[in-house]
């Protein structure tokens, strides 16, 4: 017996021994190499597992970040200074966690489009889409925690603005910014309980439900460019759907090499995205004192930081901003379409689309310059536009002329 | 009969193991309260010396952690507060925002001097001091501007209509101990 052999064998032996004790096998048969999926998926399909890596990276640096990160008043800013200057690549883990987190929102809202694009949050993956807005709700919150962390003059005015909100909840609302914050404003306690949910609790719960996601998705399967159902059964001969590994694997390998590349260029020469991913203002340490004259929130808040700008009415502009998030919660419900893909669509739901995406992107832009009363009445357009395209769904989804569906993703 | 019996015995065991469950977040939500260190800050006054204080002029002091903006107004500035009652939303005070004794046309125990938190009552940034009439739009009588949501205060911190903010800047107690000498978080001596 050769010694490859042998090697082979103990290799065998160990595997052996793990199925029989682990169910690996089932569970690489079950998500990989039995996991079908339609053929004709596209370049938008890359993002969730795009989303899912650039997670781990976020996890990564974060726990060397953690290392050198002292979440006090007196030492946070001065930690962040000295991890940029003095600890051997620790300006590397702070500009990947940093456009990391940038990086993380432009994925999920590429895959976020992905699912309005063919209709993948329609029956029968209802579940799915509301487990996806739950990961998208509690990202926010993450981004929105570890924007203190570095204890500079947005970081710090950011979380007055944000643990404020909760002071406009009648009758509790008091008590609750009370034992948010542990002090009557943000302090030294507010630091430490931002820092322990960030590294900690709220990673954790993004761990899970994104599990769920998952779940949810391999039991319902994927859907598809075309948005049609498709059958297991090979078509004239020609098999509709693949198995993830290896053919989609493969190909999801060549898109993360093409998105490391582009990440890594920003990463190296553009980690600030001239104060769109890290601000100018934040390069000030907190003044609990002084609010600085322009405040600037970070893109992916930005829209909903503007509502509370333009609404002149506190509890009606928080009321809005909930709703901007709350409409995606019931629109598998509003969605009254028999055809999902945008491909099969009349021009009224293509036209809703393109003005709604053109509205969300101008909202994420305008907030996050200086708002002039032109400006404000521009947001405030734009505000009804985001509502109408959701509150008219059902009315323009169900009258309009869609194209005929084709019988199979092959094609005619 | 065997069954019913299974079920309200399921029902009565759900109920208990909720109560249970409740009753075991009361620590763990309890131990967020602020600490009496922190609440034993905010008894604390602080004394004020006012003899820099041009008039016209203003100064931002610490009391709670929180930014106290003292600001010295001049006669003009008094004499223009009752002039723009059309632009205010509480012009008189009667929300609650203020202690009794400063809920007047001037917000003040004494008129030349304003003493206000200076966090916004929309969702607390630190309102900047623009005191010039004009400085800000051409209609601006002169007050304070939260740079965060662009709500508008006037030099009494009263809040214009038309913003975010819901009501006045509030009024932290305080009292004079001489002409120049202020302590913040304390009520004066009031016969």
């Amino acid at each position: 017996m050769s010694s490859a052999d042998k090697n082979i064998t103990s290799t065998h032996k160990i595997v052996q021994w793990l199925s029989e004790r682990f169910p690996i096998n089932e569970y690489i048969r079950q998500h990989f190499t039995h996991y079908y999926l339609p053929k004709n998926l596209n370049f938008w399909y890359f993002f969730g597992s795009l989303s899912l890596f650039i997670f781990f990276l976020q996890v990564l640096t974060g726990i060397w970040l953690t290392l050198f990160y002292i979440p006090t008043p007196e030492g946070a800013f001065n930690s962040i200074e000295i991890m940029m200057r003095d600890i051997p690549y620790g300006w590397l883990f702070r500009y990947l966690h940093s456009t990391g987190a940038s990086a993380f929102f432009i994925l999920i809202y590429i895959h976020i489009f992905r699912s309005f694009l063919y209709g993948s949050y329609k029956k029968p993956r209802e579940l799915v889409w509301l487990l996806g807005v739950c990961l998208y709700i509690i990202l926010l919150l993450e981004a929105f925690l570890g924007y203190l962390l570095p204890w500079g003059q947005a970081s710090y005015w950011a979380s007055q603005i944000g643990t404020s909100l909760f002071d406009s909840i009648p009758k509790f609302g008091p008590m609750l910014t009370l034992l948010i914050r542990g002090n009557n404003i943000v302090s030294g306690e507010t630091l430490h309980r931002f820092f322990t949910f960030h590294v900690i609790a709220i990673p954790s719960i993004l761990v899970f439900l994104t599990r769920l996601h998952l779940t949810a998705l391999h039991k319902v399967g994927c859907n598809n460019p075309d948005g049609i159902s498709v059958l297991a059964q090979p078509h004239n001969k020609m098999p509709v759907k693949v198995p993830f590994y290896p053919y989609y694997t493969i190909k999801e390998l060549h898109a993360l090499l093409i998105f490391l590349l582009i990440f890594s260029i920003i990463v190296f020469f553009v980690p600030e995205m001239h104060g769109y991913f890290l601000e100018a203002n934040n390069f000030v340490p907190a003044d609990p004192l002084l609010t600085p004259s322009h405040i600037e929130p970070v893109w992916y808040l930005a829209a909903f930081y503007g509502v509370l700008c333009v609404i002149p009415n506190k509890p009606l502009g928080i009321l809005i901003m909930v709703g901007l998030l709350g409409m995606l919660f019931i629109l598998p419900w509003l969605d009254r379409s028999p055809v999902r893909s945008i491909r099969y669509r009349g021009y009224y739901s293509r036209f809703a689309l393109a003005a709604f995406i053109l509205s969300f992107s101008l909202l994420s832009y305008i907030n996050t310059t200086l708002l002039t009363p032109y400006k404000i009445f521009l947001v405030q357009i734009l505000l009804l536009n985001y509502f109408l395209f959701f509150l008219l769904m059902p009315f323009y989804t169900k009258y309009e002329k869609n194209k005929p569906l084709p019988k199979s993703i092959c094609g005619k | 009969m065997e069954e019913d019996r299974r079920h309200l015995l399921a029902i009565i065991i759900a109920i208990l193991a909720g109560f249970g469950i409740a009753a075991s977040s009361i620590p763990f939500l309890a131990s967020l309260q602020p600490t009496a260190e922190a609440l034993a800050q905010a008894q604390d006054s602080v004394e004020i010396d006012l003899t820099h204080l041009a008039p016209g002029g203003s100064m931002v002091v610490a009391w709670q952690n929180k930014p106290i903006w003292i600001v010295r107004r001049t006669q003009a500035m008094l004499d223009n507060l009752s002039n723009i009652h059309s632009l205010l939303r509480d012009p008189d005070s009667l929300t609650e925002q203020q202690p009794i004794y400063a809920r007047n046309e001037y917000r003040s125990l004494n008129p030349e001097y304003l003493i206000v938190i200076g966090l916004c009552t929309h969702l607390g940034c630190s309102p900047q001091f623009k005191p010039l009439a004009g400085e800000l739009n051409r209609k601006w009588p002169g007050g304070l501007y939260c740079p965060c949501h662009g709500s508008k205060f006037d030099l009494a911190g009263r809040v214009m209509k038309g913003v975010a903010a819901p009501v006045n800047l509030k009024i932290p107690p305080y009292r004079f101990i001489n002409a120049s000498t202020v302590v913040i978080g304390e009520n004066p001596n009031l016969v």
